[in-house]
């Protein structure tokens, strides 16, 4: 299992070798995991992959079947919920109905032995903090989703916590909405400086929101990194179709950085997969570059270090996407198989790319990155 | 990147700490569970083993000797199951006893003569042996000499045993078990009318554009508000020997199956009304305009799409309205003349024989149709709901004015029905002396000076009735809280709802004679609970659990199933939520578990008939009591009064619910 | 139990019963009296002996003895004042009663005692078997009355008779009991047999048939005396009849449960619950009653009630009453269809 490497800030929460078994279904295996105080971590994964479970696990909500949890360097594998320390928001906001939304933001404060005029103060700058200082009277049923979404944020906050749980709380939104409420609540985060979790399976609000993404699947972790190390360098075949689009195809190693496709070779990043194996080379649209049409370019270009990269392709079909074209390419190279590829506009433009014509790309050579397996 | 590894690795899984609301939860769902348990499982599994428990006559424990003729020379002695061996006194049919039974000793002597100066010895071969001279309770195991005029008078008792018997008699009485084809019929009979009429009136109310529907709602609830014997009564004072309309019955009689059949579809039809009408409600309009666009004609639709849509709704109708009918007992106690119904066989057993075996094996006879009619209505309700949550579009009746006028026309006709039993009971409840005096009077409201508890027993009710709705309500609201709220603990909520789901299918005399056993039973450390007010409120509660229950549980499914996981986050503890939140939320069914709980202790009468003591007489048993006693205008007169007791508890709810609502659910809007 | 244990319990029985010797002794009293008489009976005796209260537990003749035979293991009550012989004498073979005989127990007349000596029971009334008869009803189908409990038999009174059935109701049972007495067992099963064709219904209650009679809903109703009166003060257009052949009857008794903690209280009760002064009470709502020479006669009801009462072997109806019922429902019950 990789925690992230050495980060300079102590482990926060540090969860270690946990399981979980709902009868014979394990849906968590040997989960381990450090995140760092005030990192935002999302977990991200198809449903199914485990993710809930694992937040829960951190919730005391489902308890682990084995492993430990350590927060702030407290064991809480055993905790009851109500004797750790962290504010959770649901997906559904879980507000309170009957409650104004003042009194749903205070319910976590009125039990303690708190003067009044104290929690009010508390209320209405958790109620300012999110932007819905003129609402306190009415009731969650009068309020917009996002604007739910923003009070059951501000009451998970009032108590302070250590750890911030959030479980889908964008699912419920329309996408504008959304994608607004995805800055607020990063900014919120980072002014307040509280360690968070959120639970997704949109990979975009992952890439947005996260400091680091946790990519799991079937209970397992796949890869922990940055979003840019995950949406770079994926770890894994599943890591790297589900972040991003990919076009794969079944290749054998044919050395070290060097692979064969059909009947030719190419170049690949490099790897430690043993010669002759069966492996699956993996290439993203848009890391494919148009070089125009075959016409004015170089022909072949054997020999050339980069040149074996270099492929002849018929545009077989255009699709316009808006910010760009998506092409699908075909190739002797290729065999039966088609290359997805987006260009920019201008590209098109500019190389005068059209159905049916001829061109060249190049697939950048570190941008080939293979992975053991067969399709 | 690891390969994952694909086994649990050894080891135990960690235990949560118990915080101590945790400790609350559990200690409320066992304080529950035990109520369920002691309230329900327990007297119907001692009921169960009453029904085996046998009284035969053991022959082997007697032993006899006779002198001779001068009194001093004496026989061997000899068993009487040798005697009985060799003289066939007595059959295997006179072996199978009551607890109440006697054996003549003579039977087993030839020639006896009580002038005869021949003496005779009885002894016990064991210490059980019991026998009775004339009166005098004897026994043991000591020879005892009798001179022949006294031994006339020798009786030999049975032993209790465990067996079958019981069943073997019932079965080998006609008089008993024909009950069971009698009760069979009837409830067959009436389950198929109500339908068709239940039916009628729900079509009418959801598919036409009739006027006063609101009032036609209002008047098919008014039987739910008074006992079933009110039917009953009001039927002798229609078609009786001196009825107002005794021209209609052409020469039969109205006590009997004619008067059963009526009187059920009166006290069944809001219940079969309801549920038809629920699935008549939720129609598919898109469903006519294919059949309309297919130019199907009306009566085609009629059967291709109305029915069809409606047939979970008819077919749980049928299945409520056939166990409320085949448990009722207060209908044919007061109308059923000599047809022997299964329910009446058990309050004749019980009370009128004391033979509380037999009264328990009916009871499990009873029991059979009640339960299965209860699995099947569960599974049609299963379906039913898949058959609601498909996305559909509600069905607007138009205007057509030859349908709705034949819509009005029977509606009418069902209200008048309904009306003028209502009615009749009203009048006959005021007559000086029907039918010799027919001017009006309040002699009849002169409770005290009948049997059946005078008007003690009518404060009794409203006590017993607010009691019920008010602990009824705070254990089933509490306890549906628990099964669906709590986590964890998974068996043990299962559990609960399984007792919780009982009550429905254990007819009510079954349950008060199951309770008879359970708490009247010196050695049950809640014997002192025995003829109370507290005995009378929990069967009561147990009786109408499972609506309450669903009620309960309904109204908590659609609450969000994260605020208890919030809460905790927010380390508050879970009363406060139940009382900041859930409770007040939860409000209208609240409301309406206490009104449920209030009207049926008001009149229910099968449970609490076994139960009820001479201070805690209650006003619907004074109903059945007064019309047992041949008082049955004051009966009317009461009947009455329970009916428009549950009226204004009724109002009061309807207005309750509507100033809480006003202020508590200002958010629902 | 320990042999200590049981010490401290004396101990304290010793100390409760000390305690309740300063205080008045509460009986409880279980009973089948009219509902309507027990307050007026309550305070003649609470009169007549200020140091004992009653608290009365009532209820019908069946239920009550249902309740007494459920308690045989842990009885509650500490006397049984009112309730059937019959039923006591079921009490009786349990062994639940204590024999007593009361002071003054030689002036009754015998037939209201119990056998033995002492007498497990003691009467202290009885109600008599009698028919009510609606003469408006009568007139309008051309009926005449019946004199005796053969003519109960003539084909013109089919479907116009009702009786109770023995098997739910105690005054049910004296007529059968009564039938079988007089006329003989073979010829008594006979008569019901016949009786059987003319019954339109078998009520649950004995009083049901005459208030039936008196509502007009029969003609015939075969119940006892009590209630004929009651319904003709009211009203009713009824004349009520006793048969020729001889009434059955019950008597109501009194008895002590053995085993009761108060028996000096209950010891009390039972001998003035058969003095001349409560013999008086009695007689409000009774026409015969055990004392001799006490009884006036009851309005409406002829001044010889006690003459037609026929000899009752009390005993014989307890030992055979479980066969008899079973007999009576085998050949009647169930298969009756109701009669137009």
């Amino acid at each position: 299992m990789q925690e992230a490497a050495a980060k300079p800030k102590p482990a926060y929460l540090r969860i270690s070798g946990l399981w979980k078994s709902f009868g014979d279904f394990l849906a968590l295996r040997d989960v381990s995991l450090s995140i760092a105080e005030g990192e935002f971590v999302c977990f991200l994964g198809p449903s199914g992959c485990g993710k809930t479970t694992l937040l829960r696990a951190i919730a005391g909500l489902d308890l682990q079947t084995r492993g430990t949890i350590h927060q702030a360097g407290r064991d809480i594998s055993g905790l009851p919920p109500s004797k750790r320390d962290y504010g959770i928001v649901f997906q559904s906001y879980a507000l309170f109905p009957n409650l104004t939304i003042e009194r749903n933001v205070a319910f976590g404060l009125e039990n303690s032995r708190r003067p009044r005029a104290e929690i009010d103060r508390r209320v209405g700058e958790l109620l300012a903090l999110v932007g819905l200082s003129g609402q306190a009277k009415k009731y969650p049923a009068q309020l917009s989703g996002g604007q739910q979404q923003r009070i059951a944020l501000a009451r998970a906050m009032a108590i302070s916590p250590g750890l911030l749980l959030l479980d889908e709380p964008l699912s419920a939104l329309d996408a504008k909405v959304r994608v607004h409420l995805r800055h607020e609540i990063k900014e919120l985060q980072r002014k307040l400086g509280v360690t968070t979790i959120m639970v997704t399976h949109d990979q975009e609000e992952a890439l947005s929101m996260a400091d680091r993404i946790v990519v799991m699947n079937h209970g397992v972790i796949e890869q922990v990194g940055t979003p840019t190390e995950i949406y770079r360098h994926p770890e894994t075949l599943f890591v790297a179709d589900f972040i991003g689009e990919t076009n794969q195809f079944p290749t054998r190693i044919a050395g070290q950085g060097r692979l064969a496709v059909e009947a030719t070779q190419f170049l690949c990043a490099p790897h430690d997969l043993p010669e002759g194996s069966d492996a699956i080379a993996v290439i993203r649209p848009v890391d494919v570059i148009p070089h125009g049409s075959a016409a004015h370019g170089s022909g072949t270009a054997e020999g050339a270090g980069t040149a074996e990269n270099l492929v002849d392709a018929t545009v077989e079909e255009m699709e316009f996407l808006g910010a760009f074209w998506r092409c699908r390419l075909s190739s002797p190279r290729f065999g039966s198989r088609i290359l997805v590829a987006d260009f920019s506009i201008n590209a098109v433009r500019r190389l005068g790319i059209e159905t049916g014509g001829a061109m060249q790309v190049e697939l950048p050579r570190e941008r080939v990155l293979v992975f053991p397996g067969k399709t | 990147m690891s390969v994952a590894a694909l086994a649990l690795p050894a080891g135990r899984a960690p235990r949560q700490s118990i915080a101590r609301d945790d400790l609350v939860k559990r200690g409320l769902m066992v304080a529950i569970s035990l109520y369920l348990v002691l309230s329900l499982a327990a007297p119907l599994y001692v009921m169960l083993s009453k029904s085996l428990s046998t009284y035969r006559f053991d022959l082997k424990q007697f032993e006899l000797q006779v002198s001779d003729a001068t009194g001093t020379v004496w026989s061997e002695p000899a068993s009487a199951e040798a005697l009985n061996a060799r003289l066939s006194a007595a059959t295997a049919d006179d072996l199978r006893a009551g607890s109440d039974s006697r054996l003549a000793a003579t039977k087993f002597v030839e020639d006896f003569s009580f002038r005869s100066p021949v003496r005779y010895r009885l002894r016990g071969t064991e210490e059980g042996a019991r026998w009775l001279v004339g009166s005098a309770p004897g026994g043991g195991t000591a020879w005892q000499e009798f001179d022949s005029n006294t031994f006339r008078r020798v009786m030999l008792r049975p032993v209790q045993s465990y067996g079958l018997d019981n069943f073997v008699s019932y079965f080998s009485t006609p008089a008993l078990s024909n009950s069971i084809r009698n009760s069979a019929l009837m409830a067959t009979i009436s389950t198929a009318i109500t339908i068709a009429v239940a039916f009628g009136l729900a079509y009418a109310l959801n598919r036409s554009t009739m006027p006063f529907k609101g009032f036609f709602r209002l008047v098919t609830a008014i039987p739910i508000l008074v006992p079933s014997l009110l039917p009953g009564i009001a039927l002798v004072y229609l078609f009786g020997n001196q009825g107002l309309l005794k021209g209609l019955m052409m020469g039969y009689s109205i006590y009997g199956p004619i008067g059963i059949v009526i009187g059920s579809v009166f006290f069944t039809l809001p219940h079969a009304f309801l549920i038809i009408s629920t699935a008549l409600s939720v129609a598919d309009a898109r469903h006519y305009e294919a059949a309309a666009s297919l130019r199907a004609s009306r009566w085609r639709t009629f059967w291709t799409v109305t029915v069809p849509g409606a047939r979970f709704g008819i077919v749980s109708a049928a299945f409520v309205v056939f166990t409320l009918v085949i448990t009722d007992f207060g209908l044919p106690k007061v109308i059923g003349g000599q047809y022997n119904m299964l329910a009446v066989d058990i309050y004749k057993q019980v009370i009128g024989q004391q033979n509380f075996e037999m009264g328990a094996v009916v009871s499990v006879i009873l029991l059979i149709p009640a339960v299965l009619a209860f699995v099947v209505d569960r599974i049609v309700q299963r379906r039913q709901v898949a058959l609601l949550s498909a996305r559909a579009v509600p069905y607007r009746p138009k205007p057509n004015r030859r349908f709705d006028m034949l819509c009005l026309a029977w509606c009418a006709f069902v209200a008048v029905f309904l009306v003028g039993i209502i009615g009749i009971c009203q009048l006959a409840a005021l007559v000086k002396l029907w039918p010799y005096d027919m001017s009006l009077g309040l002699k009849n409201y002169a409770f005290d000076l009948m049997d059946g508890g005078g008007w003690a027993a009518y404060w009794n009710s409203i006590e017993m009735a607010l009691l019920t709705a008010v602990v009824g309500t705070v254990v089933v609201f509490t306890g549906a809280y628990m099964v669906e709220k709590t986590k964890g603990f998974a068996t043990g909520r299962a559990a609960f709802h399984f007792l919780a789901m009982l009550p429905m299918a254990v007819p009510g005399m079954v349950l008060g004679l199951a309770y008879i056993f359970f708490f009247n039973n010196p050695a049950n450390p809640l014997n002192p609970i025995y003829g109370t007010m507290a005995i009378l409120v929990v069967c009561t509660v147990t009786h109408f659990y499972t609506v309450s229950h669903l009620t309960a549980l309904t109204a908590l499914k659609q609450m969000d199933a994260e605020f208890e996981p919030v809460a905790e986050s927010l380390r508050q503890p879970f009363h406060r939520l139940f009382f900041k939140v859930t409770v007040p939320v939860c409000l209208p069914a609240i409301l309406d578990i206490s009104i449920y709980l209030f009207v049926n202790a008001m009149t229910t009468v099968s449970a609490v008939v076994f139960l009820y003591s001479t201070q805690t007489q209650l006003a619907s048993v004074a109903v059945l009591n007064m019309d047992d006693a041949g008082d049955i205008a004051p009966a009317a007169a009461m009947g009455m009064m329970i009916f428009y007791t549950n009226v204004v508890a009724r109002l009061v709810h309807a207005l309750l619910s509507r100033l809480l609502l006003a202020r508590s659910q200002a958010w629902r809007r | 139990m320990t042999s200590r244990s049981s010490a401290v319990l004396a101990a304290l029985a010793a100390a409760l019963l000390s305690s309740s010797a300063f205080a008045e002794t509460t009986l409880t009293v279980y009973t089948s009296v009219e509902a309507v008489d027990l307050d007026r009976y309550k305070q003649t005796f609470e009169a007549a002996n200020p140091d004992i209260k009653i608290n009365w537990v009532r209820d019908s003749t069946g239920v009550m003895t249902a309740k007494l035979l459920a308690e045989k293991d842990n009885p509650q009550a500490d006397v049984v004042w009112g309730v059937a012989a019959t039923s006591l004498l079921l009490l009786k073979g349990e062994g639940m009663l204590e024999p007593y005989a009361p002071a003054g127990v030689e002036k009754l007349d015998p037939k209201f005692v119990d056998q033995a000596t002492p007498p497990s029971w003691v009467g202290m009334d009885a109600y008599v078997a009698a028919l009510c008869y609606n003469t408006v009803e009568a007139e309008k189908l051309g009926l005449t009355p019946p004199k005796s409990w053969a003519d109960l038999t003539k084909p013109e009174y089919k479907g116009h008779v009702v009786m109770p059935n023995p098997n739910s109701s105690g005054t049910g049972f004296l007529d059968v009991s009564a039938w079988l007495q007089i006329m003989g067992e073979e010829a008594a099963w006979k008569y019901m047999d016949a009786l059987h064709e003319n019954i339109a219904a078998y009520t649950h209650s004995g009083s049901k048939p005459c208030k039936m009679a008196a509502a007009g809903e029969t003609v015939i109703g075969v119940s006892f005396e009590f209630p004929g009166a009651k319904a003709k003060q009211g009203g009713a257009p009824i004349d009520i009849i006793f048969p020729s052949e001889g009434s059955g009857w019950e008597a109501e008794a009194t008895a002590i449960i053995a085993g009761t903690a108060n028996l000096e209280a209950a010891k009390k009760l039972v001998d003035w619950s058969i003095s001349k002064e409560a013999n008086e009470m009695y007689n409000v709502g009774y026409a015969v009653v055990a004392y001799p020479g006490v009884a006036k006669p009851v309005e409406h009801l002829p001044a010889d009630v006690a003459a037609k009462m026929i000899k009752n072997d009390f005993e014989w109806a307890a030992n055979n009453r479980a066969k008899i019922l079973a007999e009576w429902a085998k050949r009647y019950d169930g298969k009756s269809e109701p009669k137009s």
